[in-house]
C-alpha cells in the first residue's frame, strides 16, 4: 500500500513536472492567508480566484490558461521572505501581494532581484512607491498619505490660499494627517501659520478659534473626526469668520452633517472615491456570494484591480517577461472594479483613492473632478 | 489688547460652563461631603431628557418660547428623580461607610449611568437645537461673544445667588449648613437630615439640568459621554476655587477659563490640560483648601 502510495506520488510530480513545460501562466498570491490578520488575506485569495475563473473561462490570457500559486506570510516579514523564495523558486510571473506594508517591503528585493513585478491590494506605507527603491512594485491602495496630498493640493490649486492653520484632535489618526499636511503644505510654499492640537470632547473651542483669526490664516485644515469638526466651524461661523473648512474622511460622514446642520454648508472634505455604483464592483460581489457565500472582506475589490491590472497587461503585451508587464501596466488604462486605473512610474494607481466633497445643500458632492 | 480681551471672554464663557456643572459638584459635596463623580452624568441625562422632550415637541410645531419652558422642566424633573435615586440606591446605604467607600460607590455609578444611556438611546454623536432664543449682538461685540454664551453667563450668576441666598437665608439653608457641620449633633436637636441630604440632591441635580441644557444647546451635539469629560473639569474647577464653596466653585471655573483660554492663545492648545492642572497645583500649594476653601482637617 505504501509504495503504490509512493508510486502514486511519484507519479504525480512527473506530472506536477511536466505541466510546468506546459502551456500555463503561473500568478503568485501572496498574502496573510492564516494567523491574526487573516481577514486581510483571505479576501485577496477568493478575488485572485474569481478573476482567473474569468479570464480562463475566456480562454485565459495571451493565448495561456492562468494558475494561482498561493503562498501564506501571516503578515510576518520574517516569513514573508520565505513566502517570497518560495513563489520565485514557482516560477511565477507576477505576484498579487503582499497585504501587510512590512511583509511586503521584506519580500520586494527578492522580487527585485528575480525581475518579478509584484502589486500589493493593501500596503500603504507611503515609502514602498515613493522612495524609488523597487521599480517592481505596484499598488491598487493609496498610500497613507494621498489623502493629504490631495487636500494641499486642492488648497493650493482651487482654493488659492496662501496661509493656513492646521489643527488636530491630538490623536494618531487626526494628528497623523496633520502632520502630512504640513509637510506636504511647506513644501509647496504654503506658510502654515498655526499647528495646534486641542482637546478631543471640550464644551468650547473659542479661545482657538480667535487664535485662527489673530494668526492671520485664510484657511483651516481640521485632522480628526467630525463630533470636534462640527463645534468648530460652529464657532468659527459664530465669530463671522467665512474662511473656508477642509478635512478628511473622519468629517467625511453624513452624521457631521446631521449634527453640524447650517454650520456644515461649505465644508470640504476628503474621501475614499465611491465605487458602489460602480457595475464591475456590483458584480465582484455578487460573485463573491455566489461562490463563497458571504459579503467579501476587505481589500477585496483592491485585490480584484490589482489581478485584474496584471492579468490584463500580460494580455495586452502578450508576453510574461518582466519588462513587458511592467510597461503595460503604466501604459495601459483598465477598467476595473475601482474605476479606470492605470499606474505612474513609481508604481501608484492613477484613478485610485480619494476625492474632494463639499457640503452644499445637506451633502456631500464631489468638486475636484 | 483686542486680542487679549477675546481670550479673556471666550475664558468667562468657558468658565460660565465650568461654573453651571461646577455648582451642584460643589453643593453636594459642601452639606454631605461627598465628591458625587455621578454628577456629570445627571447633567447628560437632564440633555438628553431635553432633546427628546423638546425634539418631539419641535417636529409637532409648538411655540419655542413654550419648548423651552416644557423641556426644562421635563429635563430638571428627571434629572431631580435620578439624583434621589441614585441618592437612595448608591449613597445612602453607606452613610456612616468610610468617605472612600462612597467615593467608590459614586466612580460606579458615573459608569453605570453612561453605560445605561450608552445602551438605551445611542453611541452616536446626535445634534442638539438650540432651545435658546438667538440674537445676533451689534458687530464690535460679536466677534467676542454670542447670544448663547451670554445667556449662559446671565443664568450661570442667577443660580449662583440663588444657590447662596437659599443657603444662606433659608430655613432648609440653615438645615443644610447644620447637617454639615455636625451631621450627629443636627440630628439630636431635630433636624431630619435625610430630607435635607434629599432636598440637596434634588436642588444639585437640577442645576445640572439646566447646564446639560443650555450647554448643550451652545455645542449643538449631545453624546452619552459629554458628561464625564464636563465633570471631570467642573470638579478641577469646583477644587480650585475651594469645594463646598458656592462663589468658590464660579470663581474657580473663570480661573481655570481664563488660564486655559490665555494659554491656549499665547502658548498653545496643546498643553491646554497642562495649564489647567499646573494653576491648580499652584494653586492648592499656596492655599490648600482652595481660593475660597475653609480650611479643615479631613480631605479625600
Amino acid at each position: 500500500m505504501k509504495k503504490l502510495l509512493l508510486i502514486a506520488m511519484a507519479v504525480l510530480l512527473v506530472l506536477a513536472g511536466c505541466s510546468k513545460e506546459s502551456k500555463t501562466i503561473k500568478l503568485g498570491v501572496a498574502g496573510a492567508h492564516s494567523g491574526d490578520l487573516a481577514s486581510y488575506g483571505i479576501p485577496s485569495v477568493h478575488a485572485a480566484e474569481l478573476v482567473v475563473e474569468m479570464y480562463n473561462a475566456n480562454g485565459g490570457a495571451a493565448g495561456k490558461k492562468i494558475e494561482l500559486v498561493v503562498e501564506d506570510d501571516q503578515c510576518k516579514p520574517e516569513i514573508a521572505t520565505n513566502t517570497a523564495s518560495k513563489l520565485v523558486g514557482a516560477e511565477v510571473v507576477a505576484v498579487m501581494g503582499h497585504i501587510c506594508s512590512g511583509a511586503t517591503k521584506a519580500a520586494l528585493g527578492i522580487y527585485k532581484d528575480s525581475k518579478i513585478p509584484t502589486i500589493s491590494p493593501s500596503a500603504t506605507n507611503p515609502p514602498l512607491t515613493q522612495s524609488g527603491d523597487y521599480p517592481n512594485f505596484f499598488r491598487t491602495i493609496a498610500p497613507d498619505d494621498a489623502q493629504a496630498n490631495l487636500a494641499v493640493d486642492f488648497i493650493i490649486k482651487s482654493l488659492n490660499l496662501k496661509k493656513v492653520a492646521i489643527l488636530h484632535d491630538k490623536g494618531d489618526y487626526g494628528k497623523g494627517f496633520a502632520e502630512l499636511c504640513k509637510a506636504a503644505a511647506e513644501a509647496n510654499g504654503v506658510e502654515v501659520v498655526l499647528f495646534e492640537g486641542v482637546n478631543p470632547g471640550a464644551p468650547d473651542y473659542s479661545a482657538v478659534v480667535n487664535k485662527i483669526g489673530n494668526s492671520g490664516a485664510a484657511g483651516v485644515v481640521w485632522g480628526g473626526y467630525h463630533p470636534e469638526a462640527s463645534k468648530l466651524v460652529q464657532q468659527m461661523k459664530d465669530k463671522g469668520m467665512n474662511i473656508p473648512f477642509v478635512s478628511d474622511d473622519g468629517v467625511k460622514d453624513d452624521t457631521f452633517i446631521e449634527v453640524a446642520g447650517k454650520y456644515a454648508e461649505g465644508v470640504y472634505a476628503t474621501g475614499p472615491i465611491d465605487t458602489s455604483s460602480n457595475p464591475m464592483a456590483i458584480k465582484a460581489i455578487a460573485d463573491h456570494k455566489a461562490k463563497y457565500g458571504d459579503e467579501p472582506g476587505a481589500f477585496f475589490l483592491n485585490a480584484y484591480a490589482a489581478t485584474v491590472a496584471v492579468l490584463n497587461a500580460i494580455e495586452k503585451s502578450g508576453k510574461t517577461d518582466y519588462d513587458s508587464i511592467t510597461n503595460a501596466l503604466r501604459s495601459e488604462y483598465v477598467e476595473t472594479p475601482l474605476g479606470k486605473i492605470s499606474f505612474d512610474s513609481r508604481g501608484d494607481a492613477i484613478g485610485i483613492g480619494f476625492s474632494v466633497y463639499q457640503v452644499q445643500n445637506g451633502k456631500y458632492v464631489v468638486v475636484n473632478q | 489688547m483686542d486680542y487679549f480681551l477675546k481670550l479673556l471672554l471666550s475664558g468667562t464663557a468657558k468658565g460660565s460652563i465650568y461654573a453651571l456643572i461646577a455648582l451642584g459638584y460643589t453643593m453636594v459635596y459642601g452639606i454631605i461631603k461627598l465628591i458625587n463623580f455621578a454628577h456629570g452624568e445627571i447633567y447628560m441625562i437632564g440633555a438628553f431628557v431635553a432633546l427628546l422632550v423638546g425634539g418631539t415637541l419641535q417636529s409637532a410645531g409648538v411655540n419655542p418660547a413654550v419648548i423651552l419652558v416644557v423641556s426644562t422642566l421635563a429635563a430638571v424633573f428627571f434629572a431631580a428623580a435620578y439624583g434621589l435615586t441614585m441618592e437612595k440606591i448608591a449613597y445612602k446605604p453607606l452613610r456612616t461607610a468610610p468617605r472612600l467607600s462612597v467615593l467608590i460607590s459614586a466612580i460606579g455609578m458615573s459608569m453605570f449611568l453612561q453605560n445605561l444611556v450608552l445602551l438605551s438611546q445611542t453611541e452616536k454623536y446626535l445634534s442638539f437645537p438650540s432651545f435658546l432664543p438667538e440674537f445676533l449682538f451689534l458687530k464690535p461685540i460679536r466677534g467676542y461673544i454670542n447670544s448663547t454664551q451670554f445667556i449662559i453667563l446671565i443664568i450661570t450668576s442667577i443660580v449662583m445667588v440663588l444657590l447662596t441666598l437659599l443657603i444662606k437665608f433659608t430655613l432648609i439653608g440653615k438645615a443644610m449648613r447644620a447637617t454639615s457641620q455636625d451631621r450627629e449633633m443636627a440630628q439630636l436637636v431635630g433636624i431630619n437630615i435625610n430630607s435635607v441630604i434629599t432636598v440637596t440632591f434634588i436642588i444639585g441635580s437640577a442645576t445640572a439640568a439646566i447646564g446639560g441644557i443650555l450647554i448643550c444647546s451652545y455645542m449643538g451635539q449631545i453624546n452619552y459621554y459629554i458628561g464625564f469629560i464636563a465633570g471631570i473639569k467642573a470638579f478641577v474647577a469646583a477644587v480650585l476655587g475651594g469645594i463646598g464653596s458656592i462663589p468658590g466653585a464660579v470663581l474657580g471655573s473663570f480661573v481655570l477659563g481664563w488660564t486655559e483660554s490665555l494659554g491656549t492663545g499665547y502658548i498653545s492648545s496643546d498643553y491646554e490640560d497642562s495649564f489647567a492642572f499646573i494653576i491648580l497645583i499652584l494653586i492648592l500649594t499656596v492655599k490648600p483648601s482652595g481660593i475660597l476653601g475653609r480650611k479643615e482637617n479631613q480631605k479625600v
